[in-house]
């Protein structure tokens, strides 16, 4: 048995060498590097966590019936022959594109390509909108690059491991992403709130145009996400005579609370400002 | 920890803690999860303070951190607190009856929180919630049935 000396002292070393973690993890964001590879202390309960689900996924595709997968087979045919239609008028459009862009002189050409990813776990704080996905800088993801899902934005990556990596989703409430309406070209940003059912507008004077059910799409003018992916829709407009700016909610359109197959999106702008900051991101 | 026997059988446990801890849950329900890691913890504190102590707590609490992705240490912090007031306490906390001890558990459970949230607070989360003080609830309701369960482990397993 410890003394009550002794183990006052162990208290106070431990409690000591925990908040000088805290500061050290607060202030300097070198410490990210060590983080991440702390990380992959935890990967395999990570992966645990998951197996139940995905043993139950495959479980579910070795007796599903033959009429159903026929079915399902034949549904997803209909579907990939109206996806490829819509495929070839983007095949002409994208060429149009380019032709007006080169009239136009714009540097950007706007080639994305994709990596196909999984989501394994989600961040357990319940104040913390981040997902953990089953790919890492081992597959090419790098920090910071956009997120989506087969319905709209679903966020960012936020911390970059070998083999996973975690996704801050665009309702964290330290996330922000610029976008501009659909219907009119105006342009805003779309702060998360911590909720999974809407985004804030909050910089939109009340004299601006915006009503409820336009689309909101990535403006890409932050050069983090790529433009002109769909991420909410309008819900919700007030107009209070007493406040300076229209209170703006937004329903995220991506499936943030369900999606498990992530698309994360290689962009390639070329002409970054040299001024803006990343060395928060970029190590 | 001291060696002794069947230290899988502890180690073990904090694992599936950690794990029932990281597990995504439906929506909603994540706010009244019980909090798995710190109650195992006063068990294990409880039965065998002279084997589990500050360091164990300390090291399971880094854990937690990084599975939560909060500051690294929040977690070492609670938990380092928790396990130092139950090694404090463990000879009152055996004689308690089990309402005694499902109150000293939401007591200790209710420290845990307010420490993360102190967390979530300095990362910038300021959204005023009481919410976060749910599981404290829920962890003092579940933990009469969790302490039969690693007390009847303990026993099968002659962990001592």
């Amino acid at each position: 048995m410890f003394k009550a000396s002794r183990t006052q002292s162990k208290l106070l070393g431990y409690m000591l060498l925990a908040i000088a973690l805290i500061f050290a993890d607060y202030n300097f964001p070198q410490t990210k590097q060590i983080r991440i590879w702390m990380t992959l202390l935890v990967t395999p309960i990570q992966w645990l966590v998951d197996l139940p689900g995905q043993t139950w996924t495959r479980l579910n595709e070795l007796v599903m019936a033959r009429e159903y997968l026929l079915e399902q087979n034949r549904q997803l045919r209909i579907q990939n022959l109206l996806d490829q239609r819509q495929i070839q008028k983007l095949a002409a459009l994208t060429v149009e594109n380019y032709r007006l862009r080169g009239l136009l002189n714009a540097a950007e050409k706007l080639d994305e390509k994709v990596i196909l990813s999984e989501l394994i776990g989600l961040n357990p704080d319940p104040f913390v909108h981040q997902v953990i996905i089953n790919s890492g800088s081992e597959d090419g993801v790098v920090l910071g690059q956009p997120v989506i899902d087969s319905t709209g934005v679903m966020g960012q990556v936020c911390m970059l491991g070998p083999y996973t990596s975690r996704v801050l989703l665009v309702s964290d409430s330290n996330h922000a992403i610029p976008v501009q309406i659909n219907r009119n070209g105006l342009r805003t940003v779309a702060y998360g709130q911590g909720n999974y059912d809407y985004l804030a507008l909050a910089d939109l004077a009340d004299t601006e145009d915006i009503r409820v059910g336009d689309i909101l799409v990535s403006s890409g003018l932050g050069l983090r996400f790529p433009v002109g992916y769909p991420v909410a829709e309008v819900t919700e407009v007030i107009h209070d005579p007493g406040r300076a700016f229209a209170q703006v909610k937004a329903k995220p359109t991506a499936q943030l609370s369900n999606s498990r197959q992530l698309l994360l999106v290689k962009i390639g702008y070329k002409h970054r400002p040299a001024d803006l900051d990343l060395s928060n991101w970029d190590q | 920890m001291v060696k002794g026997n069947a230290t899988w059988a502890i180690y073990c446990s904090f694992i599936l803690a950690l794990m029932l801890s990281a597990m995504p849950l439906p929506n909603g329900l994540e706010w009244g999860w019980p909090e798995w890691v710190p109650m195992v913890l006063i068990y294990w504190c409880m039965a065998l303070p002279h084997r589990v102590g500050l360091g164990t707590a300390w090291v399971l609490g880094l854990l937690v951190d990084l599975l939560q992705s909060s500051y690294l240490g929040l977690n070492a912090l609670s938990l380092v607190l928790i396990a130092w007031i139950t090694c404090l306490l463990y000879r009152r906390l055996r004689m308690y009856r089990m309402l005694q001890q499902a109150l000293a558990v939401l007591l200790l459970i209710a420290l845990n929180q307010f420490i993360s949230r102190w967390g979530q607070a300095l990362s910038g989360n300021t959204a005023s919630n009481f919410m976060y003080l749910l599981p404290t609830l829920v962890s003092a309701l579940v933990w009469p049935w969790l302490f039969v369960v690693l007390r009847s482990l303990r026993q099968a397993l002659r962990v001592n």
